[in-house]
């Protein structure tokens, strides 16, 4: 072999090591849920210019709930389904809380692609909602941080714009259900495709907050009961 | 002219005739008293095991339903069918069904009110089952909590929405049978004819079909496509496809009861079996079906062809692929991970004449089953959104005919076709 020929092989041999860095096995819950961030992204981060939601650092009880509610049919997505049919509610609970656990980067908010009346709109229905038609804000569940609340509600800041109208599409359709009662269907049905809209630019865009993490509790009760975070406060 | 038509007449009523006897031949008496004999616990423990045995509630449960009440559709090819609620609702369910009812409804595959039951419902191998049998799964049905859900019209297309329809396939493809007991086999294998056969119901997925949705028998388990899942059934006969005469019997064993085993595991379909079925049975009955699986005749099924050497660039291209998505989990050499991530070199899965399962989890993903052995399985991604079907082909065809493999490369059209099945 000459000196030429080395170098080649040394080129091509860190090529194929570049293009697919062999891990180490090792037996972690990470290696046995690689099935999960091949499509929400390395350690469950997902960038904001896709659909998968992220699902890093989300609580635990709003994973595992949802996880339960692709298995028994009250969220559509047949890949997901598939996925959870098998496992066990152990199994389920262990890779729910699992994702709670990481505290990974977010990605970069999606710049909004409307006018400022839209965008201000959607911040006055996050902020404050819209009493006459008895919409609640959405800080009044998510936080006032949007950040999330333990164990049972989600964040809302760091998803895929598409990802939120998608979603709250869905809710208003019955494609995607809660237990019951099934509070965000409520909320969804009274607002209007302008609204989902607005909402969900005004979501995407925001900044993500140096603090990210789910807040212990809210400041006042709930202004509607949730099935999905009653079902967790027995569990 | 009178004459002609006496003798069409003939005819037809003697066509008739013989079809009414094929359809009730067999058939006792019904005695409708609901319950001849006082249910002990053991029966009911009895009960609930066999069902498991026979996955009942796989398909007799709706997607996040009660158990037992029914409403699932199974899609076939001529429209679905709904299954029935099992739970002992007087109006609803099979409340007012006596033991008699139900083990007509196994043994004959007809109704408590006379109608004839479509095959969806295996009883073309529950007629196999012993009528104690039958009557310790109606003891533990009966002891579920009633559950008000009344049964679906199935959504069948004319004819095969008819009664008539159905006699005349019932005159054709059924015949009720009696357990097996063959005094030359051991009783283990006689144990394990009767699970594989009857409860069991293998040769539902693991045998062929005609075009009327026909099983070949009970004792076919040469593989078939599975009707409108497009999963392939590999055949448990052909030591090329999932023949186990080679394997040992706790490796057989292993696989039914933890959904993994050395140099095998279980997905899609059966992942659901033993999830839902398989699992729950006891060693002794899994080494019965185990000693019979074995025993049976290996046939040759259609060979892949062995692989032309697939072109240069295609082979490159698909070398590339498994570089880039596939390498490190499965290695440069496609030997896998023993426990977490299958080899590929040499797994019967990959080389198979059919490629369908192997389109569905390249592109699906999965898990296998939490089970008590396997209670955190380990997942394959889906590849659904990196892989367009030219990729697919490449991955697949490089895959089969790589580190000694020796499958036939697969088709666009073949990758296509599976990819769009995916439910």
């Amino acid at each position: 072999m000459n000196r030429l020929s080395l170098l080649r092989w040394c080129t091509l041999a860190s090529a194929l090591w570049c293009a697919a860095p062999a891990l180490a096995f090792e037996d972690s819950i990470a290696q046995r849920v690689q099935a999960c961030t091949g499509c929400h992204g390395k350690q469950g981060r997902a960038a904001s210019d896709g659909y998968y939601p992220r699902i890093a650092g989300k609580p635990a009880g709003y994973l595992y709930n949802q996880l339960i509610n692709f298995r028994d049919g009250r969220r559509q997505y047949p890949l997901m389904t598939q996925f959870v049919d098998p496992l066990s509610d152990a199994y389920l609970q262990e890779i729910a809380g699992y994702f709670a656990g990481l505290d990974v980067p977010y990605p970069a908010p999606q710049p909004a692609t409307v006018m400022p009346a839209v965008l201000a709109r959607g911040e006055a229905l996050v902020s404050h909602g819209d009493s006459a038609r008895r919409i609640p804000a959405c800080v009044q569940c998510h936080g006032q941080a949007l950040t999330g609340v333990a164990p049972a509600i989600p964040g809302l800041l760091g998803l895929p714009r598409d990802y939120l109208v998608a979603q709250l599409g869905a809710w208003k359709t019955g494609n995607r259900r809660a237990t019951s009662p099934d509070c965000m269907a409520e909320i969804a049905r009274a607002l209007s495709p302008d609204d989902v809209s607005a909402v969900s630019q005004w979501l995407g865009a925001q900044a993500i907050p140096a603090q990210t993490k789910a807040v212990a509790q809210l400041p006042a009760p709930l202004p509607k009961p949730c099935g999905g975070v009653a079902m967790e406060a027995r569990r | 002219m009178k004459r002609t038509f006496a003798i069409v007449l003939l005819v037809l009523l003697t066509l008739a005739a013989a079809m009414a006897a094929l359809n009730f031949r067999d058939e006792e008496s019904i005695d409708a008293s609901l319950a001849p004999s006082p249910t002990t616990p053991e029966q009911i423990a009895r009960g609930a095991y066999l069902a498991k045995a026979g996955n009942c509630m796989g398909c007799h449960t709706t997607r996040g339903g009660v158990p037992y009440a029914g409403g699932r559709g199974i899609e076939t090819p001529f429209g679905t069918v709904y299954t029935s609620n099992l739970t002992p609702e007087p109006v609803t369910g099979i409340g007012r069904w006596a033991p008699a009812h139900f083990w007509r409804a196994l043994h004959n595959g007809r109704s408590r009110d006379g109608h004839l039951l479509y095959p969806a419902f295996p009883y073309t191998n529950y007629t196999l089952l012993k009528r104690e049998d039958s009557d310790a799964i109606y003891a533990y049905l009966r002891s579920l909590p009633p559950v008000v859900q009344a049964n679906r019209a199935h959504g069948l297309r004319f004819p095969f929405n008819t009664q008539p329809a159905l006699a005349v396939w019932r005159a054709l493809y059924f015949t009720p049978g009696t357990s097996v007991n063959d005094a030359k086999q051991s009783p283990e294998w006689n144990r394990g004819a009767y699970l594989v056969q009857g409860l069991g119901h293998c040769n539902a997925c693991h045998g062929s079909r005609n075009a009327l949705g026909a099983t070949s028998g009970a004792l076919d388990l040469g593989g078939g496509l599975i009707p409108m899942q497009n999963w392939y059934a590999p055949s448990l006969s052909d030591p090329h496809e999932a023949g186990v005469a080679g394997w040992e019997t706790q490796q057989i064993v292993d696989l039914l009861k933890n959904g993994v085993t050395r140099g095998a595991s279980v997905l899609g379909p059966m992942a659901e079996v033993v999830s839902g079925s398989t699992q729950h049975l006891s060693d002794t009955d899994l080494r019965a079906m185990a000693t019979y699986l074995k025993a049976v005749a290996p046939t040759q099924g259609e060979r892949a062809q062995p692989a032309l050497p697939p072109s240069e660039t295609a082979s490159s291209r698909g070398a590339k692929l498994y570089e880039l998505h596939c390498v490190s989990c499965h290695g440069d050499k496609g030997e896998g991970v023993p426990g977490a991530y299958p080899a590929l070199a040499g797994n019967r899965a990959v080389t198979m004449k059919s490629p369908a399962n192997l389109v569905r989890i390249v592109l699906e993903g999965g898990f296998a089953p939490s089970t008590a052995g396997n209670p955190r399985p380990y997942g394959m991604p889906p590849f659904a959104m990196v892989l367009n079907n030219d990729d697919t082909t490449a991955l697949l065809s490089f895959v089969r005919a790589a580190w000694g493999n020796q499958g036939s490369p697969v088709s666009v059209l073949e990758v296509d076709k599976y990819r769009g099945t995916a439910k």
